[in-house]
């Protein structure tokens, strides 16, 4: 492991990995990248791999837009050795009450004005979409065809492998201990394996970002809470989109393997670290799903696990730098949606970290910190 | 994963992963039994890895010279056997009904 490098980068995950691949990519080589286990083995690896581009602000459109194009092209452009597994079905949003529906109204005026084409559906055009939907109590629906689906452990390991090549050093099975510091500025980094002198750290440790934030004396106002999923069997296609419903707290989707994936966030959970699957959640996603798409029933799960979602007040994530530790620069708190912006979130970070221009670094300056001091919150109200 | 040797071996046969392949994952680095088994699906499958799990680990052993002893098996989650939605959905509701009555 190197002593000494210019950036360092604490967390394997997607988000690590991605910014590592962009600094390099725009020059800067020296740059070391620190994972406690092995690659997306966090939130990354345990998030549902949607793709969406329907948000509810104009910031979470505009990540997820700018990162859709970089799925799009992303196997070719980090010349990655095997598939990345990209569909795009699109996403079916479903609302079942007049306040839902006059959000998706809202929406989807926003999602257009910035160039997403989803349009709003009656129950009946809903049923087009996705033929085995239960429409009984549904009042509308929003639907964007570019929105879908992609392999987080293929990402990951696309930019991981495509940052190596470019010089970027990646030590895995390494904890990170300390942060070091001296007069307001970040020095180095502790870990079990010895300390890297830096001037730049990057906190993309996910759920345990706050961890990490703490060592460094850093405050952000985030919590981390378990999410839990489960997969079918795979079966031969009949699901084109991602299924999303606000009122139930879940989605569900057919992946290009043929299982199907779905989540479900309950508000019951309590914040902490805890990522063991329970059987509350196997009862809750069976009742509601084959409620949902009743031939799902017949599916047999093969598999239930749970990650962190890694919350911020206003469920939309805290990037760019700590205002009280320079050097200390932050790409966390994604709340549940870290994976599919995060081709977006590097090439901010980058761009930002190297003070190089970029069209959409308002975006980023507009998600700092500071932004809960100044009550300044970008509220995201379409959050699993 | 492109360019894997034609090998007509077969390790896991719930996602066809043959054992070239396995070995061009772990040529490329894969050190882990956890790590096979998120890129290849490996252990994922309707069998829930009882087939390719001890096959994976072995060769794992096999290439990289860990001795098998020292490698940590991927997570066994649940459900331990393949359980349909349906299944567990009317389980849910009889509950509920025992709860009314």
């Amino acid at each position: 492991m190197k002593q000494q490098a210019e950036v360092v980068i604490i967390g394997g995950g997607v988000v690590g990995c991605s910014i590592a691949y962009h600094l390099a990519q725009n020059g800067m080589k020296d740059v070391v990248l620190l994972e406690r286990s092995y690659h997306a083995s966090g939130s990354t690896g345990r998030c549902g791999a949607g793709v969406r581009q329907q948000w509810g602000t104009e910031l979470n459109c505009r990540l997820a837009q700018g990162s859709c194009r970089d799925f799009e092209t992303l196997r070719e452009d980090l010349d990655y050795i095997a598939d990345i597994e990209f569909k795009q079905g699109g996403y079916l949003l479903v609302a079942y009450t007049p306040q839902q529906v006059e959000q998706f109204k809202l929406n989807v005026a926003l999602q257009n004005s910035l160039g997403i084409a989803s349009r709003f559906c009656t129950p009946r055009e809903a049923q087009e979409i996705v033929p085995h939907l239960n429409i009984e109590p549904l009042m509308a629906a929003t639907f964007y065809h570019r929105d879908g689906h992609a392999n987080p452990f293929h990402v990951t390991q696309a930019y991981a492998d495509a940052a190596k090549r470019l010089g970027v050093e990646i030590n895995l099975y390494t904890t990170v201990t300390a942060i070091l510091t001296a007069k307001g500025k970040v020095t180095g980094v502790r870990t079990d394996q010895g300390d890297i002198a830096c001037r730049v750290v990057v906190n993309a440790a996910g759920g345990q970002a706050k961890l990490i934030a703490d060592m460094a004396g850093v405050e952000i106002p985030t919590i981390s809470e378990r999410h839990q999923i489960l997969v079918t069997e795979p079966v031969d296609a009949f699901q084109g989109p991602m299924v999303m419903s606000f009122h139930h707290n879940t989605y569900c989707q057919q992946t290009p393997h043929g299982s199907f994936i779905m989540g479900l966030g309950d508000p019951r959970e309590p914040q902490g670290q805890e990522i063991r699957s329970s059987w509350q959640f196997l009862k809750d996603m069976s009742d509601k799903i084959t409620a949902m798409l009743p031939p799902l029933r017949n599916l047999r799960i093969v598999r239930q696990w749970a990650g962190l979602y890694h919350m911020t007040p206003d469920k939309s994530p805290i990037l760019g730098s700590a205002p009280e530790l320079e050097g200390f620069e932050m790409a966390l708190g994604f709340s549940g949606h870290g994976f599919m912006i995060s081709p977006m979130v590097a090439r901010l970070m980058a761009a930002h970290i190297l003070t190089l221009t970029h069209p959409d670094l308002d975006i980023l300056q507009r998600l700092t910190v500071e932004r809960f001091t100044r009550g300044d919150l970008i509220i995201e109200p379409s959050v699993v | 994963m492109d360019n894997v040797p034609p090998d007509d071996t077969i390790i896991c046969r719930c996602s066809d992963v043959t054992r070239a392949e396995l070995r061009a994952w772990i040529a490329h680095g894969l050190t882990s039994m956890d790590e096979l088994k998120r890129l290849t699906r490996i252990t994922m499958g309707p069998c829930q890895g009882r087939t390719c799990r001890h096959l994976v680990m072995q060769e794992l052993a096999a290439v990289t010279g860990q001795p098998l002893e020292e490698l940590t098996p991927s997570s066994f989650r649940q459900p331990l056997k393949g359980i349909t939605l349906g299944a567990v959905a009317d389980w849910v509701a009889k509950e509920k009904q025992e709860k009314e009555v």
